[in-house]
């Protein structure tokens, strides 16, 4: 809300600047988004009259005009103005004036016609951003000769104050000014506002049919109102400086009513309604068409006012177009409601808007206001647009008012929120001045009436922080928290997250964080098969749909960064997938990795080779390697839609698939536009931080023995196979087995392939004999020869 | 023996002419080898009169001596030669880098979770992680704010369907925390949130560090000396001022933000901190009993307190990145300067 300092100072006799003023309220909670002049710098400025205006004598478009600035003599200024006429009163800069963007007024000859001065617009002095199209016309009531700037008092300022939303309170000067006056203690001026005097017993009927949405609707009728007549220029100019632009009278009145009482009013043309007012819930489908020219089809859970024909305005939010005041109406309906915040909130946003009105509905409005609201714009309007106001008519629903609040609030529970027993004194004092009421006091307990404006209180909570805000936060004692320290089990088989980002980050690994929903598109190349939620009101359509796979994430941070000429990528993330749909949705946390372009960092020494699919296995295995036991880790060939058929694994945990490792299928990549080759990887993070305790086998003083086995086998024999059968047939002593050559060419069949293996024996507590070994060794040959048909090699 | 001293002589030059192991050698052989010219003076003692041939051996055994000494020098002498020739050229440029990969690096938005978790869990409070696609319920519901609250507003979520949406801050977890355990509760909750907002200062996804700490007579005193030892340790200062204003959020009352003093101006005032001196770092407040009655907390028995705050806008504010837009681009270059 931004409000005039000025205003603020007509209601509050506040010693301090603006700035001193924003200071205090912000550090009230009511925070100030800026502090702004409410007009640019200029001087020599006065209000003067056009005493006559002749055509210039050589120029169509120019007129030569007589002007009484005050100084006692005429003074001839030539304007370029098609609006400037005699008898006006203006804002006219004399010779020697400075006007904003330091523009001097000098005197001057216009076409040979000798011009002392200028006569300005409202953009001339900043008054207006835009450019105007003539000159500023002053009220005729404008006393010549007095400076400019002191007439409108525009040495101002305007105070923004971004509201908390359960600040509905002070969403006026009234309720801004309470404030000050409770933070300064100071008197606020209460504005007087007598009954006008009834001139006539007209009325319209009103009748409420959802009183719990309604519980209260004033109005009254003002017959003949001059709705040309023009807004006086100290109220256009405190609405200009709370950010509303004037319409005309009606409508400038009601604005300045809301913004000075803080109750939002409507007017309507007493002409255009029909039979009666109803205050109502919408049919759904009713068609009404908005003061801003937008038709909409209602809801039937929108509050509206209705005449006999149909819905005039949305309650609480923006009135219709067909039956709001223009140039030609002759009388108005005034209205002044409470309407309900439940009933209001959200209703706005709904159908796309965001009025005042319903800005102020939504956080609360004093219920006891409506009455006091409607007078004081009846006893705006009267002097300036004249007419002859009607009784007011009130239908309330007594039932449906917000009830007088009681709160009970003890000393002790202060204390023990706070940190600090404040005096009985102190915490009446400032529930006094908060414009609480106490009702009855007890034993340090006190029962509290809170005021009809403060709708933000209900609770003893509500109490206390009003205490502290206005006692002052940073009075408040400082404390450090004392706990009952219990210790706690740490799982050493689980090793943190820390851990393995750490080891990636050894390995050369740059750690992302990519968004969490990722495009369609890219979804749909990487995981084809992975169903995820979608949003339904996503940033844009390539951060529509939830990942569910770290790889879309860090494919694209791989384009961002080929794209920079990064060639050279290694790149991990963590962070919860989503996989499913809901409400049966699985979100898990993953970590995944990236490999991409030279293996080594180019450099002096280093071989110009690309990385792959071991480079990142050996990466991941390392990963893995961390829990002790990465023999529970198994690596089988099984196809993935997005990866190369020939070189992509599922890595099982035990038995248990929990990650995928392979490198990016070249379809998919041409589809991407990556050239070199990727690979990827993913694993359940879960399951990745699993572990084993170590466990203690004590050391063999007896001499190892090692063996080389050379076996030829089909070239679509995997290695871990073999391996596996050699274990099962090397006996119980077999401490390492190990491949330590793959071969192929020259002295291997076609077609085959040639392992290199070390085989390792030690017996705990006697030394092998070779005869046992050479036994085991045929064995294994034996076995491999059966099942793989494998050859052993000289 | 004038032949024994002419031999010696001759002896003599020889070792000092040879430049190598393989020729010292064959200098030995040729005169002290067995065959050698001086061991063949020796054996030709013989024919020597009895009464000369003490003296000729006594000269001779002298010779036989100083042409080994000679010969000992001359190998030590090559042999420095060689060891030095040879480390001369095995000499390397030192200043040549390392063999190896060199490590890669965290993100700096990691970093500063991890610093804030750290502080944290050193002084008793435990992690806690939730789900990020969450439910009306925990995400605004039970957090005392219902349909239609003006305070949805400023959350600008990102939804699913009717229910369900992403969580907007990590205070679920906090729910998730209290429904499932009892007082005493001290937990931290970092992770992603989401806000259906994009531009220079806002991000459609950012992350939080959220925390509660639950216990018998726990006041708005502890919550201001945890909050400000903590700002003066996450920004290694001993001297930070820190200051509460008052504010307003659905689940907290007394509720308030924290400023601190500009660290990149040390509140004299600067483009960052708009010029005011303080730049608004968390929010804060002692639980709200509503939210103590959804979660069946007894709120005439424990009180609490919970903040939070953003790990870009903190990671920000601690290395000077400048823009937002920086931590989810994963530009090598820019991550690499956080190593
Ligand atoms: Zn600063």
């Amino acid at each position: 809300m931004k409000v005039s300092e000025q205003w603020l100072r007509q209601w509050v006799s506040l010693d301090m600047d603006a700035q001193g003023i924003a200071d205090q309220i912000t550090m009230a909670g009511l925070e100030v988004d800026a502090v702004e002049a409410v007009a640019e710098t200029f001087s020599g400025v006065v209000v003067a009259h056009v005493k006559s205006v002749s055509r210039h004598p050589d120029a169509d478009k120019l007129n030569v005009c007589q002007v009484d600035d005050g100084s006692g003599e005429s003074v001839q200024v030539v304007c370029g103005a098609p609006n400037v006429a005699e008898g006006q009163k203006i804002a006219f800069a004399r010779v020697g004036a400075v006007l904003p963007g330091d523009f001097k007024i000098k005197k001057a000859k216009l076409r040979g016609v000798e011009s002392r001065g200028m006569v300005c617009s409202s953009s001339e002095l900043g008054l207006e951003e835009e450019r105007s199209e003539g000159i500023l016309v002053l009220a005729d009531d404008a006393p010549v000769g007095e400076d400019f700037r002191h007439w409108l008092s525009l040495d101002d300022h305007t105070i923004d104050v971004d509201l908390t939303p359960n600040r509905g309170d002070c969403l006026s000067v009234q309720g801004l000014a309470r404030e000050l006056g409770v933070l300064n203690r100071l008197p606020v001026e209460a504005l007087h506002i007598d009954d006008v005097a009834e001139l006539n017993t007209d009325t319209f009927p009103v009748s409420i049919n959802a009183p719990e949405a309604c519980p209260r609707y004033v109005a009254r009728v003002v017959r003949d109102v001059d709705v040309t007549a023009a807004t006086p220029m100290w109220m256009s100019e405190r609405l200009r400086r709370s950010g509303i632009r004037s319409i005309d009278v009606v409508v400038d009145i009601t604005n300045y009513v809301m913004l000075e009482l803080g109750q939002p009013m409507h007017a309507f043309d007493l002409e255009t309604l029909q039979g009666s007012i109803e205050v109502r819930m919408a049919r759904e489908g009713e068609q009404l068409t908005l003061l801003n020219d937008q038709s909409i089809a209602l809801r039937d859970d929108t509050l509206v006012i209705a005449d006999d024909r149909g819905p005039l305005a949305i309650a609480g939010v923006m009135g219709g177009e067909h039956s709001g005041v223009n140039a030609s109406t002759r009388h108005i309906l005034f209205e002044s409601a409470f309407f309900a915040p439940l009933a209001i909130a959200g209703k706005a946003r709904s159908y796309g808007l965001h009025t005042d009105s319903s800005h102020r509905f939504e956080r609360g409005v004093d219920s006891e206001l409506q009455r006091k609201a409607i007078e004081r714009a009846t006893q705006l309007l009267l002097p300036i647009a004249g007419g002859a106001p009607g009784p007011l008519v009130e239908v309330a629903s007594p039932d449906h008012l917000p009830s007088q609040r009681h709160v009970t609030l003890r000393a002790g529970q202060v204390a023990r929120v706070l940190g600090v027993a404040l005096k009985g004194e102190e915490i009446t004092d400032i529930l006094t001045r908060l414009g609480m009421e106490i009702a009855a006091q007890g034993n340090d307990v006190w029962d509290i009436i809170v005021p009809s404006w403060r709708f933000d209180i209900s609770l003893e909570a509500d109490l206390i922080e009003e205490l502290a805000r206005v006692y002052g936060y940073n009075r408040l004692p400082v404390r450090y928290p004392s706990a009952r320290l219990a210790p706690r089990a740490i799982q050493e088989s689980q090793h943190p997250l820390a851990h393995l980002r750490r080891q990636l980050v050894a390995r050369g690994y740059q750690e992302a964080i990519t968004y969490s929903f990722v495009s369609p598109e890219l979804q749909m190349a990487l995981t084809p098969q992975a169903v995820s939620p979608t949003l339904a009101n996503p940033i844009s359509s390539d951060m529509s749909v939830m990942r569910s796979s770290l790889w879309p994430g860090l494919v694209k941070t791989l384009m961002h960064n080929l794209n920079r000429q990064q060639n050279r990528v290694r790149i991990f993330e963590t962070g919860q997938v989503f996989q499913g749909e809901l409400p049966e949705l699985s979100q898990r946390a993953k970590i995944g990795g990236l490999l991409c372009g030279e293996r080594d960092a180019e450099g002096w020494s280093g071989r110009r080779e690309k990385v792959d699919f071991f480079d990142l296995k050996g990466d991941v295995e390392g990963l893995l390697a961390l829990g002790g036991e990465l023999d529970a880790w198994r690596f089988e060939p099984a196809e993935h839609p997005a990866l190369h058929p020939g070189q992509s694994a599922q890595i099982l945990y035990g038995s248990t698939p929990v990650g995928c490792i392979g490198a990016l299928h070249p379809a998919v990549r041409a589809k991407l536009g990556i050239k070199p080759d990727v690979f990827v990887f993913e694993i359940d993070l879960e399951t990745a931080r699993q572990g084993r305790l170590p466990a203690f086998s004590s050391l063999s003083r007896y001499p190892e023995v090692r063996r080389d086995l050379a076996l030829a086998v089909r070239q679509d024999l995997s290695v871990q196979t073999l391996m596996d059968t050699i274990r099962a047939q090397a006996g119980e002593w077999l401490t390492d087995l190990r491949l330590f050559d793959v071969y192929q060419g020259k002295g291997v069949e076609e077609g085959h392939k040639s392992f290199a293996l070390g085989l390792t024996w030690q017996h705990p507590s006697r030394t092998l004999n070779d005869e046992e070994i050479n036994q085991l060794i045929d064995n294994i040959v034996d076995g491999v020869k059966t099942r793989y048909n494998a050859t052993l090699r000289g | 023996m004038e032949h024994l001293s002419s031999l010696v002589s001759e002896a003599r030059a020889v070792i000092e002419a040879a430049n190598d192991m393989q020729s010292l050698d064959d200098v030995r052989v040729r005169y002290l080898g067995k065959k050698g010219e001086i061991t063949a003076l020796l054996k030709g003692l013989g024919k020597l009169p009895a009464e000369e041939r003490p003296a000729a051996g006594e000269a001779i055994n002298q010779a036989k001596q100083q042409l080994t000494a000679e010969l000992e020098t001359r190998r030590s002498k090559l042999e420095d030669e060689a060891l030095n020739a040879r480390l001369a050229a095995e000499r390397i440029d030192v200043t040549l880098p390392g063999r190896g990969e060199m490590p890669g690096g965290l993100h700096p938005v990691t970093n500063t979770l991890s610093r804030i978790e750290n502080f944290f869990t050193h002084i008793g409070y435990d992690v806690a992680e939730g789900p990020e696609v969450e439910d009306d319920y925990h995400n605004f519901e039970a957090l005392n704010i219902p349909a239609h609250h003006p305070a949805r507003a400023m959350h600008d979520t990102f939804y699913f369907d009717a229910r369900h949406l992403l969580r907007t801050h990590t205070s679920p977890v906090q729910i998730r925390t209290m429904e499932k355990g009892n007082p005493p509760i001290r937990i931290v909750c970092p992770g992603r949130v989401y806000r259906c907002d994009s531009d220079l200062t806002h991000s459609p996804m950012f992350h939080q560090v959220e925390g509660l700490f639950v216990d018998e007579n726990v006041s708005f005193a502890d919550l201001k000396g945890t909050i400000e030892e903590f700002l003066k340790a996450f920004f290694e200062r001993d001297e930070l001022d820190v200051r509460f204003r008052p504010s307003y959020f659905p689940f907290t009352e007394p509720s308030a933000e924290v400023d601190i003093q500009c660290v990149m101006c040390s509140g004299e005032g600067c483009r960052v901190c708009s010029h005011t001196g303080w730049l608004e770092v968390m929010g804060c407040g002692m639980v709200h009993p509503e939210v103590f009655r959804y979660v069946g907390i007894d709120p005439e028995r424990y009180s609490g307190f919970a903040f939070g705050m953003g790990g870009e806008r903190l990671a920000m504010l601690r290395y000077g990145v400048n823009d937002l837009r920086l931590f989810f681009d994963n530009d090598l270059r820019f991550l690499r300067q956080f190593q």
